[in-house]
C-alpha cells in the first residue's frame, strides 16, 4: 500500500472521514437531535471537501481590494459561492427536520424514532 | 416564434412566484390560482413541444447574458418539453381527484398551505427537467424534498408527522451523496454545465485519467437518487408517506417526485457523464441487481399488506424496481423501455389512488382490505377505473403496463448474461402483481350478500352507492386517467419515437 497519496490529500481525506461520521450517524443514530447532529457534519464535510478543492497556496481570497486585478494573485470564487448555496440548504432543511422534531416531542414525549413508530402501532391508526 | 424559447424559464418563474403568492390568499382563490398556474404551464409546455417537434433540435437559454462557461442555462429537447406537458396533466388531474379529501383532511386556516407546496413542487419538477446545470439540479432536488415533505405533513396526525420525518431523514441521505458526487465532478472537470462536463469527461475516459473518481462520483450520484426515489432496500418511508397523507399528495408523490428524479439520473448518464462510459462502469450492475430485488421484494410487501393505500404503495417499490433495471440492463433500448415505465407508472399509480379512495368512499371510509366486498358495484367508476389500472399494472395487452414490460422483454434479449435474469424477474413479478392486483378486483366485484353482513363479527362497514355525479371533479380526474392509460396502451408508437428522438437530443 501506497500510503503517500494519503499524506499529500490528508485534509480531503479528513473531510471524506467526517462525511463518513456524519452519514452514519444520520442513517443509524435512534436519536432524532443526534441524527440532525450528524447531518450538519455530514453537510459541513461536504463544504470543507468543495473549499479545499477551490483553494490554491499563497492566493488570496478573490475581493479587488488593493488594485490588483491579476486572476494568479486569488483563489478559485466558484466553490465559494457553492458552499454558500449549499448552506442556504442546508440550513433550511436542518429547521425543517428540528420543527418536525418538535411536532413529535410534543405528541410522544420522546426523541427515539423506533419508539415513537412503537407507539404508533400501539395506537392502531 | 422564437419566443416560444423564453417558455421553459418563464413557467419556472410562474410557478415558483405563485408559491409565496398563494400564501396571501385564502384557501379557495389559492386553488384556483394553483388550477391556473398548472394549467398554463401545461399551455405553455405544450408549445415549447410543438417548437421542438418543429426545429428537430434542442436549443439552449442562457439566463443572464453570460456566455456558456459562466452562466446558467436551460436546455430543451423534445423528450424534456413532453416530460413538462405529461408532469403537468399528471399533477392537474391527481389534484383535481382530491379536492373533496384536501377539503375533509386540511384544517381550513391551512388550505393555501398545501398549494405553496403543490407550486413550488411543480417549479422544482420543471427545473429539474429543463436545467443545464448540475449545481441548479441539487438546490431544486432539494425544494422538491422539502415540498415533498410538507405535502405529507399538511394532515395533522402522529402517522404523518412519523412518515414524513423519516422520508426527509432518507432523502437527506441521498442529496448528501449527490452534493458529494457533484463535488467530485466539480473537480475533476472544473465545470458545473452539463455540456461542458460531458466534453471534459469524455476526454478523462478517453486518456484513462482519474478512473476512480470518475466512476465514484457516477456511483454517489445513482446511490443517492436512487435512495431519494425510494429504490429497495431505501423504502422503509414509502409506505407510511403514501399510506396516511392526503389523496393528492399520495397520487403527486408516487407518480410525480420520484419520477423528476429518476428524470435527472437519465439526464446524468447521458448529458454528463455520457452514455458509453456509463455502460462500461460497474455501477449499472448495482442498480441492476437492486432494482430486481426491488421488482420481487415489493410485490411480496404488497401481497401481505391488507390496508389497500398501502398496498398500493408497495406496489410502487416494484414499480420502481423495473425502471432501475432497463438502466441496469445498459442498452438504449432498455433506458427508452425506463423512459417509457415512466410515463406508464405515473399514470397508472395516480389512477389507481384516486381510484381507490372512490372505493374506500363507498365502504364508509374504510381503507381494510375485507371491507372493500362488492365496492365495485357501490361506485361504478371508481371500480371500473381500479380495474382498468390493476390490468395495466399486471400487463395486460391494451394497457400502458403492457407496453412497458414488452418494451424490457425485447430490451433483455440478446443481452448476454443479463437476459435470464431479466426474464425470470419479470415472468415472477407479473405473477406477484397478479396475485395482490386481481385478488382485490375479484373482492369488489363480489357481491355482497345480506345475511353475511349481520353474520360477520367485525361490525360491519356502513356501505353506501357513491353516483359518479356526487363528486365531479374525481370522476372527471377518473375518466382522463383512464384515458390517459389507454392512450399510452394503444397508442405507444409515436410516443416511443418521441422518446427516442428525445433521448437522441440528449447527446
Amino acid at each position: 500500500m501506497n500510503f503517500s497519496n494519503l499524506l499529500n490529500n490528508f485534509p480531503e481525506a479528513v473531510a471524506m472521514i467526517l462525511f463518513g461520521i456524519g452519514f452514519s450517524n444520520l442513517l443509524l443514530q435512534k436519536n432524532l437531535i443526534k441524527k440532525i447532529i450528524g447531518l450538519n457534519i455530514m453537510d459541513t464535510a461536504t463544504y470543507l471537501f468543495l473549499a479545499l478543492k477551490g483553494y490554491i497556496m499563497n492566493r488570496k481570497a478573490p475581493v479587488v481590494v488593493d488594485g490588483v486585478q491579476n486572476v494568479e494573485a486569488y483563489v478559485n470564487p466558484i466553490p465559494s459561492g457553492l458552499v454558500l448555496t449549499g448552506i442556504v440548504v442546508s440550513v433550511s432543511v436542518t429547521a425543517l427536520m428540528l420543527s418536525l422534531t418538535i411536532r413529535l416531542y410534543r405528541r410522544y414525549h420522546t426523541l427515539d424514532l423506533d419508539e415513537i413508530s412503537t407507539l404508533l402501532k400501539k395506537e392502531g391508526k | 416564434m422564437d419566443f416560444v424559447r423564453n417558455f421553459p424559464f418563464m413557467s419556472i418563474i410562474l410557478s415558483l412566484f405563485s408559491g409565496p403568492l398563494t400564501s396571501i390568499l385564502n384557501g379557495k382563490w389559492a386553488k384556483r390560482l394553483n388550477t391556473l398556474v398548472i394549467g398554463t404551464v401545461g399551455i405553455m409546455s405544450s408549445f415549447v413541444l410543438a417548437y421542438t417537434l418543429k426545429t428537430k433540435q434542442a436549443f439552449v437559454y442562457i439566463m443572464g447574458h453570460f456566455p456558456a462557461p459562466w452562466g446558467n442555462e436551460i436546455r430543451v429537447g423534445i423528450l424534456e418539453a413532453f416530460m413538462a406537458v405529461f408532469f403537468c396533466i399528471i399533477m392537474m388531474l391527481c389534484m383535481m381527484g382530491g379536492i373533496a379529501e384536501r377539503e375533509a383532511e386540511i384544517e381550513e386556516s391551512k388550505q393555501n398551505l398545501y398549494y405553496i407546496m403543490v407550486n413550488l413542487l411543480l417549479c422544482s419538477l420543471l427545473a429539474l427537467i429543463y436545467t443545464n446545470d448540475l449545481f441548479t439540479a441539487y438546490v431544486f432536488v432539494e425544494i422538491n424534498t422539502i415540498s415533498a415533505c410538507g405535502l405529507i405533513m399538511i394532515r395533522q396526525n402522529g402517522r404523518n408527522i412519523e412518515a414524513a420525518t423519516r422520508y426527509m431523514i432518507m432523502s437527506l441521505l441521498g442529496s448528501g451523496l449527490l452534493l458529494l458526487g457533484i463535488c467530485f465532478l466539480y473537480d475533476l472537470t472544473g465545470q458545473l454545465l452539463m455540456s461542458n462536463i460531458k466534453e471534459a469527461v469524455q476526454l478523462l475516459a478517453a486518456s484513462g485519467q482519474y478512473h476512480v473518481p470518475l466512476i465514484l462520483a457516477l456511483g454517489l450520484m445513482s446511490v443517492g437518487l436512487a435512495i431519494k426515489s425510494a429504490l429497495y432496500p431505501f423504502h422503509a418511508w414509502l409506505p407510511d408517506a403514501y399510506g396516511y397523507s392526503t389523496l393528492s399528495s399520495a397520487a403527486i408523490l408516487s407518480s410525480l417526485v420520484s419520477k423528476g428524479y429518476i428524470f435527472l439520473l437519465v439526464k446524468i448518464f447521458y448529458r454528463v457523464i455520457g452514455f458509453s462510459v456509463v455502460c462500461e462502469s460497474r455501477v449499472i450492475n448495482i442498480l441492476f441487481v437492486f432494482g430486481i430485488l426491488g421488482m420481487l421484494m415489493g410485490s411480496v410487501s404488497a401481497i401481505k399488506e391488507k390496508d389497500i393505500r398501502r398496498m398500493i404503495a408497495f406496489s410502487s417499490v416494484a414499480q420502481i424496481g423495473y425502471i432501475y433495471m432497463g438502466f441496469g440492463l445498459g442498452t438504449e433500448v432498455a433506458v427508452r423501455a425506463s423512459v417509457y415505465h415512466i410515463l406508464s407508472h405515473a399514470a397508472t399509480k395516480a389512477l389507481l389512488f384516486v381510484a381507490a379512495s372512490g372505493l374506500s368512499d363507498s365502504s364508509g371510509g374504510s381503507r381494510h382490505y375485507r371491507d372493500f366486498t362488492g365496492a365495485g358495484y357501490r361506485n361504478k367508476l371508481a371500480g371500473v377505473a381500479f380495474t382498468v389500472g390493476s390490468l395495466s399494472m399486471v400487463g395486460i395487452p391494451m394497457f400502458s403496463g403492457f407496453i412497458s414490460k414488452l418494451l424490457f422483454a425485447q430490451a433483455a434479449m440478446g443481452h448476454d448474461r443479463k437476459m435470464l435474469p431479466t426474464l425470470i424477474a419479470l415472468a415472477i413479478s407479473t405473477v406477484l402483481n397478479a396475485v395482490y392486483f386481481m385478488k382485490t378486483v375479484i373482492r369488489i366485484y363480489t357481491p355482497v350478500p345480506e345475511s353475511a353482513a349481520i353474520v360477520s363479527q367485525r361490525p360491519t362497514v356502513e356501505c353506501r352507492r357513491v353516483n359518479w355525479k356526487e363528486q365531479p371533479a374525481k370522476s372527471v380526474s377518473l375518466v382522463f386517467f383512464i384515458l390517459l392509460n389507454l392512450l399510452l396502451g394503444l397508442n405507444s408508437e409515436p410516443l416511443l419515437h418521441l422518446i427516442e428522438a428525445g433521448l437522441g437530443m440528449f447527446e
